[in-house]
């Protein structure tokens, strides 16, 4: 789908400039978005290095297994084929809470380290795993309790009730994280996770591939 | 209430990256600051390994806009929103919010400069801008970094899902506010 959808962008793109006729800002727009991809990426490096280590710290301190423990039923109902105590849980927690409580930058070093986690558990390293999937959908949807820039935004502009966008925001935020949640639940459910097969296909070649090419055992 | 909010969130950080090493040190007898640097090691080549993917979405996403395809776009489904009483400004925040943060947010700020944050389109845009994120970058950011080419479901349950928070969003304003 994601191929289809960058197809899409491009060719829609290039089409409908040669018939506005702007070709130019398009070339001009392609080299400004490479840039930014960089910039952004750069701009990362920061946060991720600092988060990183912060973490480390707390999960050899076992702070993310506690964590994990306390909210664990929770997301165990999201999360059931992930194991009770590996620290994918720990991580997804963090980037959870941080993302509730609007600590944007926290929020994505401790997601890709949870998917670094989640990636250990995976049998086949190209394919989502459901979790994956599922912390994927919570993070779009963005549980925020509160938009801490879009109050400032507000203030900026001299709103006479900044915050009352709050209860608004609650309330869509909640419809969407639901909707996230329920629409995951439909597609595992629908599509029967690959796991076990593709595990036991590379084992029996594994297993299987020596004699053949070998010919004489080796042990 | 929104001052409570904001020292909070002022305090938060800070209290995370105090208790932390504290609680380590002193509990756990954990050498902090080399085990800060060994974690610390494996952000730089993350953020790295995402570059590439980034990069391929940006160029798409700015050509997309760009071009004038995404006003095209627009165009197609206005009528739909005029037709249910919607106002048809918040319209492109609906399509931009899962391609681009940065996009989006420049033009929620402008909503909100033009028509003011306390107009139902500015309080819409504030709305839909808070309530979902970028379902695109997130996809990009998070699966590259672990290598992930095939996504299953991921992104037809994102773009459900900010559809839902889109709709919800007007809806809950249009109500609340009305």
């Amino acid at each position: 789908m994601v191929n289809w959808i960058w197809l899409f962008f491009i060719v829609a793109s290039v089409v409908v400039a040669a018939i506005t006729g702007k070709m130019d800002a398009v070339t001009q727009a392609a080299f400004e978005g490479a840039k930014s991809g960089v910039t952004v990426s750069f701009g990362l490096i920061s946060i991720m290095v600092f988060w990183l280590g912060m973490m480390r710290i707390a999960e050899d301190a076992g702070l993310l297994q506690k964590l994990a423990r306390m909210l664990g039923p929770v997301v165990r109902k999201l999360f059931p084929d992930v194991p009770r105590n590996h620290p994918a849980i720990g991580y997804i927690m963090s980037n959870l809470s941080a993302n509730l409580f609007g600590l944007g930058n926290a929020a994505t070093p401790m997601g890709i380290k949870a998917m670094q986690e989640l990636q250990k558990l995976n049998p086949d390293p190209e394919t989502a795993t459901p979790a994956m999937c599922t912390l994927l959908a919570l993070n779009t949807s963005s549980i925020t309790i509160i938009p801490t820039t879009l109050i400032a935004i507000r203030m900026n502009y001299g709103s006479a009730n900044p915050a009352e966008i709050i209860g608004t925001t609650l309330a869509a935020t909640f419809v969407a994280t639901s909707a996230a949640i329920l629409a995951d639940r439909y597609y595992r459910r629908k599509s029967p996770p690959p796991p076990a097969a593709p595990v036991l296909q590379k084992n029996s070649k594994l297993k299987a591939a020596p004699p053949v090419t070998g010919g004489e055992p080796v042990v | 209430m929104y001052n409570l909010f904001t020292s909070l969130s002022a305090w938060m950080i800070p209290a995370i990256i105090v208790f932390i090493p504290l609680y380590a040190a002193l509990r756990r007898k954990v050498p902090v600051y080399e085990t800060f640097v060994e974690g610390a090691k494996d952000g730089f080549g993350t953020a790295i390994n995402i570059i590439p993917h980034l990069v391929g979405m940006m160029v798409a996403i700015s050509m997309f806009r760009a071009s004038g395809a995404l006003e095209l776009m627009l165009s197609a489904v206005r009528p739909l929103f005029d037709w249910a009483g919607i106002p048809s400004e918040v319209l492109p925040l609906g399509i931009l919010r899962p391609l681009t943060g940065a996009g989006s947010l420049a033009f929620t700020t402008d909503l909100i400069q033009t028509f003011g944050p306390d107009s139902m389109i500015g309080r819409i845009a504030s709305t839909i801008q808070g309530s979902t994120d970028t379902t695109l970058y997130v996809l990009t950011v998070y699966f590259g970094a672990i290598g992930i080419r095939r996504t299953r479901y991921a992104l037809k349950v994102g773009l459900f899902s900010d559809l839902v928070g889109f709709l919800a969003a007007i809806f809950i304003c249009l109500y609340i506010f009305g």
